[in-house]
């Protein structure tokens, strides 16, 4: 065929070969930036629905190897006299043995200070009773907040518990603390307003989302919880830029644990209860707890402290969830140091009940102390005395006899939320095993025994948990 | 002859400038003398100009400029006028609507007051425009099929940006203009409404959308592989089919047994990419305003599936009694 009249033809060829070249330098380009595969899945809800959380081993393995927690000091002879006796000034820990004491002091320097030593907190010269530094003062209060943690708020930190360690990490002052953020004061008069987002900020994961959920959600108890509870429109309201907060919010749980959403999350439906994992309802306790160190202990806190301790703003230091975890899903990956620092968790812990067992050594082994039905308060799983005696009782059949079994059942009665009162019964059950479990029993030969019905009925009986012998 | 045989342009023709028909009395006149560009010729045609402004073509680039000012001054004001930062942080920046507590009134200035300036001018521009493909396509004695198509876009922006606002009483429910920002916004607004992807007119904007790059990528295929039997002068063989239509017919019939025509083919592309902003823009105007929550919407209707727990369910601790709460204490 011929070229047509009066217009040129230009044709272009490529080099493959160059292109081929090009495509591979920006394939590897691309992908500098990537993790080597293979990672590792862990599946946290039913299988396809990709709910798991995505761990690359290597990484994890350096990270762990990294650790280091620091080996607790051999423990100490209890005994008199007591701190308060022997030392002047002493608020907390006075009820310890003067090595006991002495153990803690140390260890607390070697935790918070290890470069400075006992004269940060105690000036060089004055009595160790003097409260001439602001960082003793400050000390002591951290040492009450620690036992109230561990006291008060098992559901969060459980028996794992923390120490000065698990947020100082040998620092007088955490690695990880906030101030409230510059951004709150806006840029220019007349243009340029961020509406306290839009910038890359770290703690949001260098998402445009508001920069400061912490002053709303940590400090003050801002409503979290935005989507809506019915299918049509309600009385509920949240907008979109609350939205956008509390997105901000969860983009700091997930880079401080170091975890995806779907770690307390389905996200079928973020805000079924139903749906989630176990771990969330720990994150609504540990909201809590942190509202709490903040309001009660840091924010009161910071008139003692000196300027340069500031933040831009002129507020004091306060804690998040970074604060403790670090990057990690349990901070020091689970490592309770709590456990050799028994001193530390003093606070609202419940009275032992083994001293009511050498009490009460001459019941009759005849006498089965089975079923036994202990009861309890409206809307409590706290035992009460006559619960704790029975389960004395019941705690020292099983010691006596190790091939009897008991069966644990929790029931709640039928007044206020069914939901609450499910999980109600199962924790009154949950009490009544670690009772047992504190009264020397074996825990391998109790067995937790959901009832058909758990909840129901309106009557005292309805409150309680049932302890029958297994067959 | 010209060797069509390629995923890229290999055919550049060149000539004397072609200007277009005569124009009709009353029009402006078309600007700039033709140039050529061979680098734009490999994706195009190489004749660059003479273009036709007109008067909405005009005012709608003015307003446009006027919204693109506004939203950018905007953001260089917010990094204090910092071109480093400005350049950095771009991304990140955003020109916000205002905050809830306006509602629908008219926020100060610098706290809303230029968003929804912006969004006049921007909205101007964009309305003058569809007027300008309208008015061109008329103008060439064209179908109106493209303005309309266009409109359907513009339906999704209004939707967003304006209606669903209105009718939600606040401009805060609507979209910053910003890159991550709007991304954000968009994540937030499924959040908010408890996933998105349970509204079935969200399904079917997807289905249309991932429907619209398979129907354009089947097609552009079935016409380069038939081009050198004359198969891209499509529209003629819509009613005088040649061997490059009869063989693109057998190859659809012989692979999935149906086969679209020379015209059809063009209507399914045409009403798959219309249908995508359209049902869209429905399924954004039913969120806050007919359905509050996409997910329980769809299992009050039987369609979300469930699965069996893994964990033993949680149960909301804000629902237990308060005096399991662990108390403050001093």
């Amino acid at each position: 065929m011929n070229a047509p009249s009066r217009e040129e033809t230009v044709v272009r060829r490529h080099s493959g070969f160059r292109a081929a070249a090009v495509a591979a330098v920006a394939c590897a380009a691309l992908l500098a930036g990537c993790e080597r595969p293979p990672m590792e899945s862990i599946q946290r809800g039913f299988r396809g629905d990709g709910q798991v959380q995505i761990v690359n081993p290597r990484l994890y393995e350096a990270e762990f190897a990294k650790l280091q927690v620091p080996p607790s000091q051999p423990a100490a002879e209890d005994g008199e006299p007591r701190a308060s006796a022997a030392f002047k000034n002493v608020q907390v820990l006075g009820d310890l043995s003067v090595a006991q004491f002495t153990r803690v002091m140390l260890s607390m320097a070697s935790w918070v200070a290890p470069d400075q030593g006992c004269p940060y907190c105690h000036k060089a010269g004055d009595d160790f009773s003097a409260d001439s530094l602001y960082t003793k003062v400050v000390a002591r209060r951290m040492l009450q907040m620690t036992r109230n943690i561990n006291g008060a708020w098992k559901d969060h930190v459980s028996t794992t518990g923390v120490t000065c360690y698990t947020c100082h990490r040998g620092q007088p002052v955490p690695s990880y603390v906030w101030f409230k953020d510059r951004s709150s004061e806006e840029s220019g008069h007349y243009a340029g307003w961020r509406n306290q987002q839009n910038a890359p900020a770290t703690t949001v994961g260098l998402a445009s989302l508001p920069l400061d959920p912490f002053s709303v959600f940590l400090k003050d108890s801002g409503e979290i919880r935005v989507e809506a509870p019915v299918p049509l429109p309600s009385d509920h309201h949240a907008t979109i830029q609350h939205t956008e907060w509390t997105y901000g919010l969860m983009m700091h749980f997930s880079k401080a644990l170091g975890v995806n959403c779907t770690y307390c999350h389905n996200t079928q439906q973020f805000a079924s209860w139903q749906m989630s994992s176990p771990a969330r309802t720990t994150a609504w306790y540990g909201i809590r707890m942190v509202r709490h160190l903040n309001g009660d202990y840091l924010v009161p806190l910071a008139e003692k402290l000196p300027a340069e301790r500031m933040g831009p703003m002129g507020d004091g230091p306060k804690v998040n969830c970074l604060t403790c975890h670090q990057g990690v899903y349990k901070p020091l990956y689970g490592v309770s140091m709590l456990k050799d620092y028994p001193e530390l968790a003093a606070e609202h812990e419940q009275p032992a009940v083994a001293p009511a067992a050498e009490a009460a050594p001459a019941a009759e082994p005849e006498t089965s102390a089975l079923p036994a039905r202990v009861l309890f308060a409206v809307g409590k799983k706290q035992l009460s005395t006559d619960g704790a005696q029975l389960i004395e009782a019941v705690a020292k059949q099983l010691k006596e006899h190790p091939d009897l079994h008991v069966d644990v059942s929790g029931f709640a009665d039928k007044t206020g939320n069914p939901a609450a009162n499910l999980e109600l019964a199962k924790q009154r059950a949950f009490a009544v095993r670690d009772a047992l479990k504190a009264a020397g029993a074996d825990v391998g030969r109790i067995v937790l025994k959901k009832p058909e019905f758990s909840v129901g009925g309106t009557s005292d009986d309805a409150r309680r948990v049932d302890i029958s012998e297994a067959h | 002859m010209a060797n069509y045989q390629n995923i890229f342009t290999q055919v550049q023709l060149r000539g004397p400038a072609h200007l277009g028909p005569p124009l009709r009395p009353g029009s402006w006149v078309r600007q700039g003398d033709p140039i050529f560009s061979g680098l734009l010729g490999i994706i195009g045609d190489a004749q660059i100009g003479p273009i036709y402004l007109g008067f909405f073509g005009l005012l709608s680039i003015i307003f446009g400029f006027i919204a693109i000012e506004i939203i950018g001054l905007n953001m260089f004001a917010s990094v204090n006028w910092d071109p480093v930062q400005f350049v950095r942080q771009l991304p990140w920046l955003a020109l916000e609507p205002p905050a809830p507590k306006y509602g629908l009134r008219i926020p100060p200035l610098n706290e809303g007051g230029w968003w929804l300036m912006a969004g006049f001018f921007l909205t101007s521009s964009i309305i003058l425009w569809w007027i300008r493909t309208y008015k061109r396509a008329r103008a060439l004695g064209m179908g109106t099929h493209l303005a309309w198509a266009f409109a359907a876009a513009i339906w999704l922006y209004l939707v967003l940006g304006f209606i669903r606002p209105l009718l939600m009483g606040s401009w805060s429910e609507a979209v910053p203009f910003g890159i991550f920002p709007h991304l954000d916004w968009t994540a937030a607004f499924s959040l908010r409404y408890g996933n998105l992807f349970y509204c079935p007119f969200h399904a079917l904007s997807i289905a249309f959308l991932y429907g619209s790059t398979l129907l354009f990528a089947m097609h552009a295929a079935t016409i380069l592989a038939v081009t050198r039997y004359g198969g891209e002068r499509e529209i003629d063989q819509i009613v005088d089919r040649g061997t490059a239509s009869e063989r693109a017919a057998l190859f659809w019939r012989w692979t999935m047994g149906f086969n679209a025509t020379m015209e059809s083919i063009h209507r399914w592309g045409w009403w798959f990419a219309v249908l995508t902003p359209l049902v869209g823009g429905i399924g954004i105007l039913l969120s806050g305003t007919a359905v509050d929550n996409w997910y329980l919407w769809a299992v009050k209707h039987h369609v979300a599936p469930t699965y069996p727990p893994v964990n033993p369910p949680a149960v909301d601790p804000a629902t237990l009694a308060p005096a399991v709460l662990p108390g403050h204490t001093p």
